[in-house]
């Protein structure tokens, strides 16, 4: 980054107080119904200026990459940005505390009323549409991959769905063969 | 069922794998529900599949369904564990990392693991959707609520939300 490049971000970005922090990822978390990210996208990007567009690219990039939950780290990479630590742990409150109060209330209404005739079928419901939503989603993400007509990636991919999916071989034994495969097959690749 | 060791181990077994979910967390979709329904039987296969479709229903992030297992487990403090055993180990390290990442930037090997996870977390996914889809679609009408609901996601120029908003509604009328 140039001297002016740094001079032209640190006027454009705006930068959020601890408390904006965390009442802008509460309001990501409220608003997300079946899916954080894109409204991530909107509110920080769009409506707040925190982030251009190439920085919000980057940091959702590097959420992927990383394990865990991609949003939660999406707090934490903005959060401590611009807040060190306590940004970080601002954001991932706002994030994660209403939400979970509401889950909490969720979990109490199923362990209490799941039984319920009407709950029963609303359940039902949404079950087989959630089931839909990773049908879709396994089927997005395999488009690109498939578009690139390379066989080794498929190969990768369902190998894993045989081994966790059918076979239900432990995540951890598969994850460590499969990906250093995977990856030093796109190392070897890209060489 | 002893709660108490059962919620720390699975808030332990949580922690760990949390550290291999790359690619977001529906890839421990299938790990999760070896591990609660099959191994420790502690939710049946339809509850499992009840909880994690809550998880999507309910706002926040669809990842805090792992806290309604905490709460069938042991209640308040077990979600409260599930989701600190979620968030503290990769907030962490994603915390560090944050720090080092620019200066990876275009090194051969980011580039290489980044496009090496991407097939294994594909596997991972369609094995969620597989998972899900047993436990659900237990009749043709909601094998063709699933079929739908990911026709919707897929090519609908709507809120994928619809779909299951859609989906609620035909189960509640006992269709599904």
């Amino acid at each position: 980054m140039t001297d002016s490049d740094a001079i032209r971000r640190s006027t454009e970005r705006k930068v959020p107080s601890l408390s904006e922090l965390f009442l802008g990822f509460l309001t990501v978390a409220m608003s997300g119904f079946g899916g954080v990210l894109p409204w991530a996208r909107h509110v920080f990007v769009e409506r707040r200026g925190w982030l251009d567009e190439r920085e919000f690219a980057e940091a959702l990039s590097l959420c992927q990459f990383l394990p865990g939950p991609n949003i939660v780290n999406m707090g934490v990479i903005i959060g401590s940005r611009f807040h060190g630590a306590a940004g970080a742990i601002s954001a991932v409150a706002g994030l994660v505390g209403a939400p979970l109060l509401i889950f909490m209330a969720c979990g109490a209404l199923y362990g209490r009323y799941g039984d319920l005739a009407l709950l029963r079928g609303a359940l039902a419901g949404l079950a087989a549409g959630a089931a839909g939503l990773l049908v879709a989603m396994a089927i997005k993400m395999s488009l690109p991959v498939i578009r690139e007509r390379n066989l080794a990636p498929l190969v990768f991919a369902f190998a894993g769905f045989v081994a966790v999916g059918l076979l239900r071989l432990p995540l951890y034994w598969v994850v460590l063969v499969l990906a250093p495969l995977s990856i030093g097959w796109a190392w070897w690749r890209f060489k | 069922m002893n709660d108490n060791g059962a919620i720390w181990s699975f808030t332990l077994h949580l922690a760990l794998l949390s550290l291999v979910a790359v690619g977001g967390v529906n890839t421990i979709v299938p790990e999760l529900h070896r591990q609660v329904v099959e191994v420790r039987g502690a939710l049946t296969d339809q509850q499992f599949a009840d909880l994690f479709a809550i998880g999507q229903a309910a706002p926040g992030p669809n990842v805090l369904f792992v806290t309604l297992i905490g709460w069938q487990l042991a209640g308040f403090t077990g979600a409260l564990l599930t989701a600190a055993a979620l968030c503290v180990p990769t907030c962490t390290i994603t915390f560090f990392v944050t720090r080092v990442w620019d200066r990876f930037k275009d090194a051969p090997w980011r580039r290489a693991t980044e496009a090496g996870v991407i097939p294994v977390t594909i596997g991972f996914v369609a094995a969620s959707a597989f998972l899900i889809a047993r436990a659900a679609d237990q009749n043709i009408a909601a094998f063709a609520v699933t079929g739908a609901t990911a026709a919707i996601a897929l090519w609908g120029r709507i809120n994928p939300l619809w779909g299951l908003g859609g989906a609620a509604v035909l189960g509640v009328a006992g269709l599904v």
